[in-house]
């Protein structure tokens, strides 16, 4: 479980975070919603450190990810898998690489383990076959699966995932969305979704933030986003549906 | 006050860069791939500047020695002199400045926008060390082998020239080249050209690594790293300069 508490974060005197608190609790997907320029993604910098907060807390299952130095952070950040809005891939390496990076940086598995881990992870997100081909020759959609791919190599206890259908087809959008479910699921991962998309929210969501002008102006479950009576929550519903 | 902040940022980025590599398999790798395209893919212009520079000045110095009362064998030591302790160096170092210095600014800045720099720091590498030491030890090593390479081959441009212009016969030029070599000037050189080489890498990667935005910023920081380093390189020529040539 991820818990945020009051967290306050500035940039040059402009506030843009004010007493952030929520739970993002184990094995569920757990969704922040919000206009652009809302503080999302400031949100999810700052949960996973590369944002520092003036105030708050940040707790990875009870530890306390502000307060403790850079060494005991790399712990934490080893077990922690993102997938960035573009794919954020290593334009140097291949998608072999791209995946095996993490593997490589921090197990000492032999070149076979590597590689075994590396077309497990690429078979889960359905992609075969690619293991020679550079960021520069896949679709967009490809670069979301060898992201998630990269994300799970080394078997993450917590997942952000950053606008993952941003840019997608509908139909590779469902896609990336079953497949950030499923593995959830299947991991027991913590998983924080930052999105404006709607249908995501309410196929695939356990628990939704609504940052509302750097604030969370709202919190609950996706069945009752709906019956709400918070009115910036209905108004942002209703412009995205149409 | 913005200059010294600009300099202490310079020095922290410094701080988080140099250090024992994280993984030295993966430092290895990197070091590799990074030598290989600072060096490699620079002898073609090394070459051809080393070898012009070497000929332009053996014509420029034979030209201001004919009618005077020295002796035109000295041509060929006054030429070498000038080619090891100033031309070839500075002038490397200038054109590596506009080659990897813009490439490594253009690069991390890519890195930076795209944000494989944050994927990096996010799985707990430090992507500063991780990005920027494989570099530096590359360009260390590469830069004053460039410099030494460049070095006969000014010479050999000197010869070349004399040898088409007829200023000095070449045995003669020879017989200056070999004139009272000191092999402190190859010290000097080396030091100037190891000091460059840090500081073209350390002030792109720094330019790199501050970028913010898009493809334009990417521009701008490539822009601003050569600038700087070549500031940086006839600062710093000056400096060593006076030290070692006046102590």
């Amino acid at each position: 479980m991820i818990e945020l508490k009051n967290i306050n974060k500035s940039f040059d005197g402009k506030q843009v975070l004010f007493d952030v608190s929520a739970q993002f609790e184990k094995g569920k997907c757990s969704f922040v919603i919000g206009a652009s320029g809302g503080g999302k993604s400031v949100l999810m910098k700052t949960m996973v450190g590369l944002l520092v907060p003036e105030s708050g807390n940040i707790n990875f299952d009870g530890r306390d990810f502000l307060n403790i130095d850079y060494e005991e952070k790399k712990i934490i950040r080893q077990e922690i898998g993102m997938l960035f809005q573009g794919g954020a891939l290593f334009d140097s390496l291949s998608v072999e690489d791209n995946v095996a990076f993490p593997m490589r940086m921090f197990t000492k598995w032999s070149k076979e383990e590597v590689l075994d881990r590396v077309n497990f992870c690429l078979k889960r997100v359905n992609l075969e076959n690619v293991n020679q081909l550079f960021p520069s020759n896949i679709s967009g959609g490809m670069k979301k699966r060898v992201g998630i791919a990269r994300a799970i190599a080394l078997n993450p206890k917590y997942l952000f995932c950053d606008e993952p259908n941003s840019g997608l087809d509908p139909i590779t959008s469902r896609l990336i969305d079953e497949l950030i479910a499923e593995i959830t699921q299947e991991f027991n991962i913590t998983t924080v979704i930052n999105s404006h998309d709607m249908k995501s929210v309410f196929d695939m969501s356990d628990r939704v933030t609504f940052v509302y002008k750097g604030k969370a102006w709202w919190e609950g479950d996706k069945s009752l986003i709906r019956g709400s009576e918070c009115k910036e929550l209905i108004d942002f519903i209703k412009a995205s549906e149409f | 006050m913005k200059y010294l902040n600009t300099f202490g940022e310079y020095l922290l980025f410094l701080k988080l860069s140099i250090g024992r590599p994280e993984k030295f398999k993966m430092f290895r790798e990197l070091f590799v791939r990074d030598l290989y395209k600072m060096g490699n893919d620079s002898f073609g212009i090394v070459s051809i500047i080393s070898i012009f520079i070497g000929a332009v000045a053996a014509i420029q110095i034979g030209y201001q020695l004919v009618g005077s009362l020295v002796p035109m064998y000295v041509l060929g030591r006054i030429v070498r002199d000038s080619n090891i302790l100033e031309f070839s160096p500075t002038v490397t170092a200038l054109v590596m400045a506009g080659k990897i210095g813009g490439n490594i600014a253009s690069e991390i800045g890519t890195m930076k926008v795209s944000e494989q720099i944050d994927a990096l720091e996010i799985m707990g590498v430090n992507s500063a060390k991780h990005v920027v030491l494989p570099k530096l030890a590359a360009s260390i090593i590469a830069i004053p082998a460039l410099v030494i390479y460049s070095m006969f081959l000014s010479n050999l441009g000197g010869i070349i020239s004399v040898n088409f212009s007829g200023i000095v016969s070449v045995s003669g030029y020879i017989q200056g080249l070999l004139m009272d070599f000191d092999g402190f000037s190859i010290t000097y050189a080396l030091t100037k050209a190891f000091t460059f080489s840090f500081l073209i890498t350390t002030i792109s990667a720094v330019h790199g690594y501050k970028t913010e935005g898009g493809a334009l910023e990417v521009g701008w920081a490539s822009t601003r790293a050569v600038v700087q380093s070549c500031i940086a390189i006839i600062f710093f020529d000056f400096i060593l300069t006076q030290i070692m040539l006046y102590k």
